[in-house]
């Protein structure tokens, strides 16, 4: 120890204690002034932003799905529905030997190896406490074997779910779509919340059209959660408002009949009732099931309707463009009295084909030895090709597609489906932009007689002989009748969307064509005179035959040594009763061959099926009775005011 | 009245060593701290059951260190504390070769009945040496003392650190340079070493630190850095301090501590707690209780018996205010995370009993009042 150097003075060293220990005082109050800064900063001033981060973790919303709203035809009977099915599921955290158990289940539900598999693999990314769906659509057989193993089955559990589908199967299945599941595509375009709880959006069809509609408004279970995500309690809970019933302009009866008697051809038939544009039936052949894409089909078999070469994807109805044939001459006729360049009276001699003045090229009619003198009923009911050649030819191309716009050539119809084809009316200007080439003189003839360039759809055709038939009124076509909403029970029916007449300088053009087009089913030379005997009603109609491609100047056309996917297309339309018309209806069978051999046979048919009575109206279950009567009885008084006719 | 019984000459003795207005404050602490408790530990209440036996302890260890102060020669502690502290750094030296690994640190020594942490007791140790040897020197100290006294506090501190367990080391560093502090220094030297502190600060954390340490450290100054790391912790004390807002949600009613958001809720974030169930409100009573101990604490070391006393009592008083500091600093964010849990609060024996013992010398240590 070192010597003292010297006297340790006690009152001094208490003094300098004294004077540390108050600096150290002041200091330690300072310092803990510091930290309540710091807690105030926190506590009250972001006292909001930690109690909402508070609630976030704690608060967790489980989104409820609305159930979907279902379509039903215009009588009430079920097109698209919803049906319970039942899931077994599985919650992790409560089952002990997962394993075992899982094997058991397997041999119970007689699941393969690699599902099972799958499933282990989801019970392991998966939060431990939600439950996994281990299998779909058990049987009624499966329902009762677990439900009487279940007490050894802890932690596993029955599930309700429902499931989308389509009761008529393949029937209307263009129209009304399907819906899938959601997939990366949609989540961009829906509303990530409404749609939490939802796994499945329409895909197509009218599910896409009025999906909005149809799903209805999410509800959701507020709970509170631990730090690991295990339920609680229940804070909150708001049930969903289910999607609205949407009740179709369809008549699924009529649709069936289409589609029976289109079912050997490809090709389309679109019904629809002038007067305010609801499409009665609309069928395009081949068809798919929407069923199969409800809970995702499979890669083969969505591989074979993508790659077959009938593409019964896509809906010729309303998809599918072809040369319109000569279903248009009585457009065209009206086209031709409206700009002045024909009258009733005038005459064009037919004598088998029309050639431009100083050009040899011969414009072909159908009939070679041609038809000598006709007028313009005339023309349209012998279908005679050289008065409307040599009608286009002197209206020009601008003229005649301006005219022929009128009839909704060219321009989608605005029906309620996606991906509507507007066809096309070609003009001087299209040409050039398309082809860098000159419109010839040559090109409006061919188009005088719906082929060229000229292409519309079915639904066009139908929309345009309907306009005739109603002598210039214009209604939008559309498949929604009314909705449904699951509160008031009552159908709230949609407003028919009309557009502004088509008002000609005079009236009787209208009956000069309808005249023709009657004749072409009635009259003794008609084209199509075989399928207008014996009707119960009058009607009128055009057929039309439309040219797969050119035939060359000197050969003739020989089905029998064509492939058959050149044959010519057959097409028919007509509206009846002719007076007051109810239905109008374009038919077209691919490469059938001609119009009055195929198409207008099947539509007479058609039409038969919607106007004369059958007393076997196909009803469903599901719709309730008052209503299910009110509907037969509108049906029948239809039904009896034709029968007047 | 009970002058001819030994017995009751002993408790007066006894009483006349213990300070009753600290020992209410220190009561009171501890009540707020076992009720807290029961808040924090939802199913595990077995921990409140643990911390009563602590506490009992505690208390006990509290009386011991009253009893050795009373009824020991005075130089008894004085020659006690070089004993004490070779023990001491035996006993560190041991923990380096046998000690138990935890959570990737040698903190622990299994002496067969217990586990316990022996840097723990260096924070009793290192100020009690620390006073021993400036007990006989003339004050204010030479350099050369201070010399000697700086090297006392830095041995143990390195054992301490190199464990690692800078939470503890820091206590123990921070006990040892206030009882310099206390000597009387100079303010020059103090000035002069907290700029050199401040200037070897950026050389500690890039060269003297180990990774997770450094994270600490980052995620201080951006808690979202490492959102679900130890980012998560920090945020969670922060959700947890500011939703309790001026009143708090009510005892047993904190969402983020009942449903279990809040990790070590019960240990070194049980501040959290507090802020979440009794609000702002109850931090500054309870703040304030703190303040008044250390108060207390600092009047009875102002009151010792000599300069060992001063020394030694001072050391504690900052200790307990550094032990609080660091902790509720932490919780707040304004301090890396380090374990130093909160003093008398948090749940755990070893720094209650080592806080509560030197609470015990505290008061024993003070002069006699004339009358006995």
């Amino acid at each position: 120890m070192a010597i003292r150097s010297s006297i340790k003075d006690e009152n001094k060293e208490v003094a300098i204690f004294r004077t540390r220990a108050l600096i150290a005082a002041v200091f330690v109050t300072l310092m803990l002034f510091g930290i309540l800064t710091r807690l105030f900063f926190l506590q009250v001033v972001q006292y909001e932003h930690y109690t909402q981060l508070s609630r976030k973790n704690y608060q967790r919303r489980i989104p409820i799905p609305p159930v979907r709203g279902e379509i039903f035809d215009r009588n009430g009977v079920l097109l698209a529905g919803n049906r319970i099915e039942y899931v077994l599921e599985v919650t992790r955290d409560e089952v002990k030997d997962i394993d075992d158990k899982l094997s058991k289940v397997q041999a119970m539900m007689s699941m393969s190896d690699g599902e099972i598999k799958k499933i282990k693999h989801k019970l392991r990314i998966n939060n431990r406490f939600q439950p996994i769906i281990i299998k779909r659509k058990l049987t009624k057989t499966q329902i009762a074997i677990f439900s009487s193993n279940r007490p050894r089955f802890h932690g596993f559990d029955l599930h309700l779910q429902m499931e989308r589908y389509y009761p008529y199967r393949t029937i209307a299945g263009h129209v009304l779509g399907y819906v899938g599941r959601i997939d990366k595509k949609d989540l961009k375009k829906i509303d990530n919340k409404e749609y939490k709880g939802t796994s499945h959006i329409g895909k197509s069809g009218l599910e896409k059209t009025y999906e909005k509609l149809l799903h209805g408004k999410s509800g959701y279970r507020l709970v509170e959660v631990d730090h690991r995500g295990r339920h609680k309690k229940l804070l909150e809970e708001k049930s969903p408002t289910a999607g609205q019933d949407l009740y179709l302009t369809l008549d699924i009866n009529l649709q069936t009949k289409a589609e029976e008697l289109l079912s050997e051809y490809n090709g389309a038939a679109v019904a629809i009732n002038p007067a305010n544009g609801e499409v009665l039936a609309m069928a395009s052949m081949p068809v798919y099931d929407p069923n199969q894409f409800v809970n995702g089909i499979s890669h083969r078999n969505y591989s074979a309707l993508r790659d077959n070469p009938d593409r019964p994807l896509y809906s010729r109805a309303f998809q599918g463009s072809y040369p319109p044939g000569s279903t248009i001459k009585p457009m065209v006729g009206i086209a031709g009295l409206e700009s002045g360049v024909t009258n009733r009276s005038r005459s064009v001699y037919g004598r088998g084909f029309f050639s431009i003045p100083g050009n040899k090229h011969r414009y072909r009619c159908w009939k070679k030895t041609g038809h000598g003198h006709v007028s313009l009923d005339r023309a349209i009911y012998q279908s005679c090709d050289v008065y409307f050649y040599d009608l286009a030819y002197r209206m020009g191309i601008k003229r005649f597609s301006t005219e022929l716009k009128k009839f909704g050539f060219g321009q989608k119809t605005g029906i309620d489906l996606p991906h509507e084809r507007a066809g096309l009316m070609p003009t001087a200007e299209w040409k050039n932009k398309r082809f860098n080439t000159a419109w010839y003189p040559g090109d409006t003839v061919n188009i005088g007689i719906g082929q060229g360039f000229w292409h519309s759809t079915p639904l066009q055709l139908a929309q345009a002989v309907g306009i005739v038939a109603m002598k210039g009124k214009r209604a939008v076509p559309h498949l929604l009748r009314g909705v449904r909403s699951a509160k008031d029970k009552r159908i709230k029916f949609i407003d028919v969307q009309i557009k502004p007449p088509l008002v000609l300088k005079s009236n009787s053009y209208w009956d000069e064509v309808i005249r023709g087009m009657v004749h072409v089913v009635h009259g003794p030379y008609g084209t199509a005179r075989k399928s207008g005997e014996g009707s119960a009603y009058k009607f009128a109609g055009k057929t039309g035959t439309a040219q797969v491609f050119g035939i060359p100047q000197n050969k003739s056309y020989n089905a029998s040594k064509l492939k058959k996917k050149l044959h010519d297309h057959s097409l028919f339309v007509s509206f009846a009763p002719w007076k007051n018309p109810q239905i109008a209806l374009a038919v077209i069978a691919e490469n059938a061959g001609g119009g009055s051999k195929v198409a207008a046979p099947l539509a007479r048919k058609i039409l038969d099926a919607y106007l004369v009575p059958e007393e076997n109206i196909e009803t469903n279950d599901d719709v309730d009775k008052k209503e299910k009567n009110n509907y037969k009885q509108r049906g029948r008084s239809r039904l009896r005011k034709v029968r007047r006719v | 009245m009970y002058d001819n019984q030994p017995f009751g000459d002993f408790l007066r003795r006894l009483f006349s060593g213990v300070d009753l207005t600290m020992l209410i404050a220190l009561a009171t602490l501890l009540g707020v701290g076992i009720i807290t408790l029961y808040s924090a530990s939802n199913d595990k209440l077995w921990r409140v059951d643990n911390q009563i036996i602590h506490i009992s302890l505690s208390v006990a260890g509290l009386f011991l260190a009253v009893i050795v102060t009373q009824f020991f020669p005075s130089t008894f502690l004085q020659r006690a504390s070089i004993w004490f502290y070779i023990l001491g750094l035996v006993v560190l030296l041991l923990v380096i070769f046998v000690g138990e690994e935890s959570k990737g640190a040698k903190r622990w020594l299994n002496i067969g009945v217990a586990r316990i942490q022996p840097s723990e007791f260096m924070k009793i140790i290192v100020p009690l040496m620390v006073a021993r040897y400036f007990a006989d020197k003339t004050l204010p100290p030479r350099f050369i003392d201070l010399v000697w006294a700086l090297l006392i506090v830095i041995v143990p501190v390195l054992l301490i650190a190199s464990q690692p367990d800078l939470g503890t080391a820091l206590l123990v560093a921070s006990a040892g340079l206030f009882g310099i502090f206390f000597t009387g220094i100079s303010w020059k030297w103090i000035i002069g070493s907290i700029v050199s502190l401040m200037v070897a600060a950026p050389l500690l954390f890039f060269y003297g630190m180990h990774d997770y340490q450094r994270q600490r450290v980052m995620t201080l100054f951006d808690p979202t850095l490492d959102r679900y790391g130890s980012g998560y912790h920090i945020l969670q004390s922060f959700i947890s301090l500011g939703s309790g807002g001026m009143n708090g949600k009510g005892w047993m009613h904190g969402d983020q501590v009942r449903l279990g958001f809040l990790p070590e809720r019960h240990t070194d974030f049980i501040f959290a707690v507090i802020g979440e169930e009794y609000g702002l409100t109850g931090v500054v009573m309870i703040l304030l209780l703190y303040l008044f101990i250390i108060y207390r604490g600092l009047y009875l070391a102002a009151c010792g018996r000599d300069t060992f006393a001063r020394i030694l009592g001072g050391c504690f008083a900052l200790t307990f205010f550094v032990y609080l500091f660091v902790n509720t600093g932490m919780v707040s964010g304004i301090l890396p995370v380090v374990g130093v849990p909160m003093p008398l609060v948090s749940y755990g024996g070893t720094s209650l009993l080592s806080l509560m013992i030197t609470f015990g010398l505290m008061m024993g240590l003070r002069k006699k009042a004339r009358k006995y």
